[in-house]
């Protein structure tokens, strides 16, 4: 009998693990006794790192984006269509267009979807570069900021890349230096906890770089809300922020669907966070964003987290026991301006030792975009 | 053991930080004022992030009771 894998979600997980299991999987693959498909609500795969370097002029939203049908091996079946319905009882997936498909096994990478609509006025009063439109709104509205208060905040944890946020305050200093614009523009940086970052490793390294160059930062500063009228931000501390732009990392929450199945709050997956095995359901497994691991919501995580299920798959196909588990591993450059970055590795047992910021990890930074794409085909 | 009658618990156990004190911020968003919070950590750093918090906002930390794998944080939203 014909043993059926479904992934739902074409992002860096989902395309990584379909590019997987076609190599680890081949022969059975080409003798009918496995099935992989992957579903995605579109045709297109996007790499969504490019949109930092948008609203700076470095990069167009189109370098992010590539059809799935040319990064996946001809061997998964790819199915654009909308998952509506998760029915782990029955292992059984609905959708929008086609008709219902079982599962042996299920794989949810998802990702993440943007909450502006939580916090009042934020969709009205900020820019974003933490989706397309978003970063290209910001891009024009950026080029022709020439002076004023330019507030970043981050609303919410967990979003997509932690280390954004900073990167995009220290790109921005940058930038408005080389322009001779800095002294006319003021910066201020705000974080929802006591601290510029999450990581208490990564909040040491950042702070006296941003104290250095004049970066303004707000710590404990949860948004409640955004008066676009008056351009102001109030937190729930009673913060008050005037700014003349705001760049926003919005909440972010999963998909609907997930809490509908059972599996988890606010979109998220409760997993083991070695086997990366859901907690409510059997078969099921998440990766990347969707899995409530702890680490960073990053794309180097759902890398290494694919490799990781798809193995354990592959095991479990097999008829072995699945032994490989995932150690946290994440790793991240972090821009520290227009041509300098530092560099992060770390695991559940090994916190982070961002490097001394150099050229040389910029351009590496830039290189892996290019090479990205060899990433989603599963050859890096 | 305290007597408070928690009008919500957020179990953030197992998360890492800043996961429970983001739950915790994220539960007293959606509170109605003068309603209790209790919040589940077994993470050390809440310890710490919790108390500084709550007098940060302004909401009263009612109570903190030590269990045998973790901590119950009792936080009253203002």
């Amino acid at each position: 009998m014909t043993e059926r894998v479904v992934i739902v979600g074409g992002g860096t997980g989902g395309s990584v693990l379909a590019n997987d299991l076609a190599d680890r999987l081949e022969s059975k693959l080409d003798a009918g006794d496995v099935e992989v498909t992957l579903v995605n609500d579109g045709p297109d795969h996007v790499y969504k790192p490019v949109w930092l370097y948008v609203p700076f002029g470095q990069r167009e939203t189109a370098d992010g984006r590539r059809r799935l049908d040319e990064l996946v091996d001809d061997a998964v079946d790819l199915r654009i269509d909308r998952v509506t319905d998760i029915d782990t009882e029955a292992e059984q997936l609905g959708f929008s267009d086609g008709p219902t498909m079982g599962y042996d096994h299920l794989v949810l990478a998802t990702g993440s979807t943007l909450r502006p609509e939580r916090v009042p006025g934020l969709a009205e009063g900020g820019y974003n570069y933490y989706s397309e439109s978003g970063a290209t709104d910001l891009r024009e509205e950026l080029l022709e900021f020439t002076e004023g208060e330019l507030v970043l905040s981050v609303v919410g944890t967990p979003h997509m890349c932690p280390a954004a946020p900073l990167e995009f305050v220290f790109m921005a200093d940058d930038w408005f230096r080389q322009r001779g614009l800095r002294e006319d523009v003021d910066i201020t940086y705000t974080y929802p906890i006591q601290r510029v970052h999450g990581n208490p490793h990564i909040a040491e390294w950042a702070r006296p770089i941003m104290d250095e160059r004049g970066i303004e930062v707000e710590t404990f500063f949860n948004a409640e809300s955004v008066d676009p009228e008056a351009e102001t931000i109030t937190s729930m501390e009673g913060t008050e922020l005037d700014y003349d732009l705001l760049v926003s990392i919005p909440p972010h929450g999963g998909i609907d669907l997930i809490e509908e199945a059972g599996l988890g709050d606010d979109g998220w997956v409760d997993v083991n966070k070695h086997t990366l095995e859901a907690e409510a359901a059997e078969n099921v497994y998440a990766l990347g964003d969707t899995a409530a691991t702890g680490v960073p919501n990053a794309g180097s995580v759902a890398h290494y987290q694919a490799g990781v299920v798809g193995r354990r798959l592959a095991s479990e196909i097999r008829g072995r026991p699945a032994t490989a588990t995932y150690d946290g591993k994440t790793l991240c450059f972090i821009e520290t301006g227009m041509d300098a970055a530092s560099y992060v590795e770390f695991d559940y047992e090994n916190p982070p030792a961002p490097a001394p910021p150099s050229r040389k990890l910029h351009w590496s930074k830039l290189a892996y975009n290019e090479s990205y794409w060899l990433t989603a085909r599963g050859l890096l | 053991m305290t007597d408070i009658e928690p009008d919500k618990t957020v179990d953030a156990r197992g998360a890492a930080c800043p996961g429970p004190l983001m739950d915790l911020i994220g539960a007293i968003r959606g509170a109605d004022s003068g309603a209790v919070i209790r919040l589940l950590s077994d993470n050390e750093q809440s310890r710490t992030d919790v108390p500084e918090w709550a007098e940060e906002a302004g909401n009263e930390l009612l109570a903190v009771e030590e269990g045998d794998d973790h901590t119950a944080f009792y936080v009253e939203k203002a």
